[in-house]
């Protein structure tokens, strides 16, 4: 598994796409914490790209990497290793390494202009987020036949969640705004990664009423404290279970 | 002769479509097996089933009287080449073999005949992604036979080569089935197949039509070449 995983680091090394996303994302920042001398509204800005680019780079790079690497895996079922092995070691390999992305190109400008517990949270989130879209993406695309169909539903995936999702939580406010949704929101924003990045920075942040009405109801409903571990621990089932899923679907699966 | 691998009622289906209807056989070591059919009759569906790349939905496959369904050590016995190897397109062709022999954990000494002789250590350095088709079949013809299998699985192992590389191969196809080992081929090309095979299985829509050594046929037939020999059994059939 591990070696696996060691031999898939050292492929995407080479082939300098990722490279390109950390400058990216390197550049993104550093620009930001240097035209603003207000580093909190730097985070702020930060929070809204990472928020964005974070999740659609790691589950679109997941999927084509899988779908890439078919033969590959073909290769490697033919050999004397477990299934099971096979695709763990493949999801390390490739969250790891959009993982490392994230963090030359994010965590070290943030460190190096705004070391603080705003900042580690956002590096805590933004990580979390490339972990639960690479999940995302690998039962994408063990649940998916084809190349398209699958960057499809990568595509499809991202989109609810960094878009659909929000006006679907306003649709879901207005039509039953005459009834109490304190605890129905709570588990809303649990059905969605981007948001519960997004609320555990805010929070932090403490100006969580420019979020509107989720974010003064986690607030109000958690305090900042819990509402953090509640943030972090559902991020982290977001990383995990759709793996556990997609792990579940390629032990049955025709190469 | 000891029967290394045995399927008992294999079937599968990819959706609606039945590709193998109830496959029963074994297959000896010391033998080359030549699996011919026309397209789609299931010839690839079977190889990969026996390698565990595609999953039955009956039947039982075993490899030396033990089921092995679903695991995985005993593909440590086999070598497989296939119809098209495709490999990581930034690793080079040193590092490939590297990689290999590191996740197989061999501790036997490789076979690196093939390499030898395909003149691949010249090439190490090449990216995977540079190679011509025939280069690509010349690594994975070298990779399945470096880890001394007692099976060899081959599917359509000539398709792509130059005369001499296939020439290459052949003899060392038969350099192995002296060495007591089981070799399954599958090819379109009959000539080939004459010259190499012990036994013919021969597939149609996921059924076998016949699988018997190549002697008997020509006994039973009176013909000598292959494609006569297929002609007269099939149309015999057909009438």
């Amino acid at each position: 598994m591990f070696k696996i995983a060691k031999y898939i680091i050292l492929d995407i090394i080479r082939s300098k796409v990722l490279i390109a996303y950390t400058l990216l994302l390197a550049t993104i920042c550093t620009v930001i914490f240097l035209s603003d001398s207000d580093v909190i509204k730097g985070l702020v800005s930060i929070t809204t790209i990472v928020m964005i680019i974070v999740p659609l780079v790691s589950i679109i790079y997941a999927t084509t990497y899988y779908f890439n690497a078919a033969e590959f895996t073909e290769l490697l079922v033919s050999q004397p290793i477990k299934r099971r092995d096979i695709l763990l070691g493949e999801y390390l390999g490739i969250s790891s390494s959009i993982l490392g992305a994230f963090v030359l190109g994010v965590c070290l400008p943030v460190a190096l202009f705004a070391l603080s517990a705003t900042g580690i949270t956002l590096m805590v989130a933004g990580g979390l987020v490339t972990l639960s879209f690479t999940s995302l993406a690998f039962w994408a695309s063990t649940k998916t036949r084809d190349k398209s169909k699958g960057i499809g539903l990568a595509l499809m995936i991202w989109f609810y969640a960094a878009i659909v999702y929000d006006a679907l939580v306003l649709l879901f406010l207005f039509t039953f705004s005459d009834y109490p949704l304190e605890k129905a929101m709570i588990v809303l924003t649990a059905l969605n990664p981007v948001d519960l990045a997004r609320i555990m920075i805010l929070l932090e942040l403490d100006i969580s009423a420019l979020m509107g009405y989720t974010g003064a109801l986690y607030r109000q409903f958690f305090g900042s404290g819990t509402g953090i571990a509640f943030s972090v621990s559902m991020l982290f089932i977001w990383s995990v279970l759709p793996v556990l899923l997609a792990l579940k679907i390629f032990s049955k699966k025709d190469l | 002769m000891d029967t290394l691998i045995e399927l008992s009622h294999i079937k599968k289906a990819f959706g609606k479509l039945q590709v193998l209807k109830d496959i029963s056989c074994h297959f000896e070591s010391g033998n080359i097996v030549s699996v011919l059919g026309p397209n789609a009759s299931g010839k690839t569906t079977m190889i990969k089933s026996i390698l565990g790349m595609v999953i039955p939905d009956e039947g039982d496959i075993r490899f030396r009287g033990a089921r092995v369904n679903k695991t995985f050590d005993y593909k440590k016995y086999i070598g497989y080449m296939p119809q098209i190897g495709r490999y990581p397109d930034n690793m080079k062709i040193g590092q490939l073999f590297d990689m290999m022999l590191d996740i197989r954990n061999c501790n036997k000494i490789p076979d690196t005949d093939l390499i030898e002789a395909y003149r691949l250590k010249s090439m190490y350095h090449k990216p995977m992604r540079t190679l011509s088709g025939g280069t690509r079949q010349k690594v994975s013809a070298a990779l399945a036979f470096m880890f001394n299998p007692d099976v060899l699985i081959l599917d359509e192992p000539t398709a792509g080569l130059d005369p001499f590389a296939t020439e290459i191969l052949k003899q060392k196809i038969l350099a192995e089935k002296a060495n007591n080992r089981l070799v399954i081929i599958t090819s379109h090309i009959l000539s080939e197949s004459e010259e190499l095979a012990d036994t013919v299985m021969y597939l149609y829509e996921g059924k076998i039509k016949f699988y018997e050594p190549l002697a008997a046929l020509q006994m039973e037939t009176g013909e000598q070449r292959l494609g006569k020999i297929l002609t007269r059994l099939l149309t015999e059939e057909h009438v």
